[in-house]
């Protein structure tokens, strides 16, 4: 059945409706990812076709470590980091009603990032500690900003103020441990800094994998409630939202989504900055679009990835660079529009 | 009797007391009208009536049970609140705003029941907003916007509707139009509305039961014709006036003293 704008099934007490522009947007968004996948198993040293390619993803050949080995868990670890972080993104810009609320701003991933570096310094960890240790990094960040920001309430603008000046001194903090152990190769180092999907193995598609597979349903549901905060504590509460319990329950899920991401691939910028305005222009406004938000962050970490492995090839760039190639003037932009309509 | 009351009533925000020892009960299946000076605390009253606001003294009851006590989704099928500023969120079409309405009544699979439906339609239709349906709210005009939010509290179905001044930013038709259909709801489904006006004349003319506040007291409350005396008006607004029957209803009309 449909209906203006949207397409609705019912059958017995149940029924769902999805508005055509979102699942347009999602399904545009699915197709482009999954060509992005293949690209990404193709493309490299050696270069092979699509057929080729998935060949060797099942079977044994010549290229099967290229594609199995290298290519596959790295394109999975993104998939899943990726998704994460615009899911991440997008929830905690819905609840601050703002754009400029995402994590990376906020001090969650940098937080998150020296949670994990200094397990990694101290017990030379791998796995699922640093994903706690980043878990645990990421919510610290988030009461120490939130009770650095607080003057009888929060306000965005002082959130993101206090939240970049909290990220800058917990990565001088990650630099500092860094150098002062030898764990750290270089391109560890360079994902500890910058964010990278080098050297990825199957271990880390699964941490990621896992992470995105527990938190990712319950953001989704927390969409609902999402929706209708947008429209004020007051709207919210009397449509039978329990405003205070959904606030809570998105800074959790959203900083552990965020340290998935950072244990799984460091602490990327921007990714959760800009997936979640392009999810919801792709889906016309109106609400937080999750969906769209989560795949967008995962259409942009893989191309960045892809692009930092194939562009100057045989040199390996950090996709870290490609996100803050694009997100880096999109937040002066940002910034820009902010302080003219005067949010700041 | 009454579904919806408050009991010695204080209200305060951060310390700063706004409503004091107040004592309401709103008269089932009628227009409750409040007004009274800006500032006074009818918006804070109204939050306070709709669990908004946790009192600071005393409490509200809704069916004889402490209203912060019951689960917010079960008082949200029975009261609804249509506050004073309510934010629109971006870039959301005038139908997917009065559907919000229907949350109460939905879960998460089962988003778009037939009641819902013909809920929604029902609450576009009774504010003439059907043509707007499928506009952004922000491309509205401010009394387009004013009954698109109104359709959203009416889409909610709630025998208790709770509305914070609906007819501002309404031209006096329009202002008209809303109050008319505020009393149609209340004459022909019965539901009980407490609101809050800022024109005494149209608060006279459509309320039932009327309250007059003052620094978080309520000074007057009853029929208008009992509320509204010269006495009164003086004592709620500081303002010296004649009163007079409207000659289109007979209901009180306050008519200021022209400066001396
Ligand atoms: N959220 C708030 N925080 C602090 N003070 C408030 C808040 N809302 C209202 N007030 C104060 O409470 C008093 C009563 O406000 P209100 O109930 O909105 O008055 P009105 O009768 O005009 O609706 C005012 O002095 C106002 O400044
Ligand atoms: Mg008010």
């Amino acid at each position: 059945m449909t209906e203006a704008g949207h397409l609705v099934w019912r059958r017995g007490r149940w029924s769902l409706r999805l508005r055509r522009r979102g699942v347009a947007a999602l399904l545009g968004l699915a197709l482009a990812l999954g060509a992005l996948a293949l690209a990404s198993l193709c493309l490299g040293e050696p270069t092979l076709g699509p057929g080729a390619a998935l060949r060797a993803l099942l079977g044994p050949g010549d290229a099967a470590f290229a594609v199995g080995t290298l290519r596959a868990p790295r394109l999975l670890t993104g998939l899943c980091a990726g998704a994460c972080l615009g899911l991440s993104g997008a929830m905690m810009q819905s609840l601050a009603r703002n754009p400029l609320a995402s994590p990376d701003l906020l001090g969650f991933t940098q937080g998150a990032g020296l949670g994990a570096v200094a397990t990694i310094a101290r017990t030379g960890a791998q796995g699922v500690g640093v994903a706690a240790a980043a878990l645990g990094g990421g919510l610290a960040a988030a009461v120490l900003v939130g009770a650095l920001a607080w003057k009888g309430g929060l306000r965005v603008w002082r959130l993101v103020l206090v939240g970049i000046g909290v990220g800058f001194a917990l990565r001088a903090g990650t630099d500092v441990l860094m150098t002062r152990t030898d764990l750290f190769s270089a391109s560890a180092a360079t994902q500890w800094l910058t964010g990278s999907l080098n050297a990825r193995l199957w271990s880390h598609a699964a941490q990621a994998g896992v992470g995105l597979a527990v938190l990712g349903p319950l953001g989704l549901a927390l969409g609902r409630g999402l929706d209708r905060l947008e429209m004020g504590e007051d709207v919210a509460t009397a449509l039978g939202v329990r405003t205070g319990l959904v606030r809570l329950a998105t800074v959790a899920v959203a900083v552990g989504l965020a340290a998935v991401a950072v244990a799984a691939c460091g602490p990327v910028a921007f990714v959760a900055l800009v997936a979640g305005p392009i999810g919801r222009r792709l889906s016309g406004g109106g609400g937080p679009a999750l969906g769209p938000a989560a795949l967008t962050g995962a259409l942009l970490l893989c191309a960045a990835d892809l692009a930092g492995r194939v562009l100057l090839a045989p040199m390996q760039l950090p996709a870290g660079l490609f996100t803050a190639l694009i997100g880096a003037p999109y937040l002066l932009w940002l910034l820009a529009t902010q302080i003219r309509k005067g949010a700041l | 009797m009454t579904r919806l009351a408050a009991t010695d009533l204080s209200l305060d925000y951060g310390g700063r007391p706004i409503v004091r020892d107040l004592s309401l009960a709103v008269p089932d299946g009628r227009v409750t009208v409040i007004i009274g000076p800006n500032a006074c605390g009818k918006s804070t009253l109204l939050r306070a009536l709709a669990r908004l606001l946790a009192p600071a003294r005393g409490t509200v009851t809704l069916d004889g049970k402490a209203i912060a006590r019951q689960p917010t989704r079960e008082v949200a099928r029975v009261l609804g609140l249509l506050p004073q500023t309510p934010l629109a969120p971006e870039g959301i079409t005038v139908a997917d705003l009065v559907a919000r309405g229907r949350s109460p009544h939905q879960g998460a699979f089962r988003q778009w029941s037939r009641a819902d439906e013909s809920a929604v339609a029902a609450a576009l239709e009774a504010t003439g907003t059907a043509d707007l349906a499928g506009l952004r709210v922000e491309e509205l005009s401010g009394g387009q916007r004013q009954r698109a939010w109104i359709a959203m509290a009416l889409a909610q179905e709630t025998p208790l509707l709770l509305l914070d001044e609906p007819t501002t930013f309404l031209d006096l038709r329009h202002q008209i139009e809303v109050l008319a259909l505020v009393r149609r709801l209340n004459r022909d489904l019965g539901r009980t509305v407490v609101m809050v006006l800022h024109d005494i004349g149209l608060a006279c003319r459509y309320a039932d039961h009327l309250v007059a506040m003052r620094d978080g007291c309520i000074l007057a409350e009853g029929t208008p014709e009992a509320v509204v005396t010269p006495a009164t008006i003086r004592a709620v607004f500081g303002l010296e006036a004649r009163v007079i029957p409207d000659p289109e209803t007979g209901t009180p009309l306050v008519i200021p003293r022209r400066e001396p």
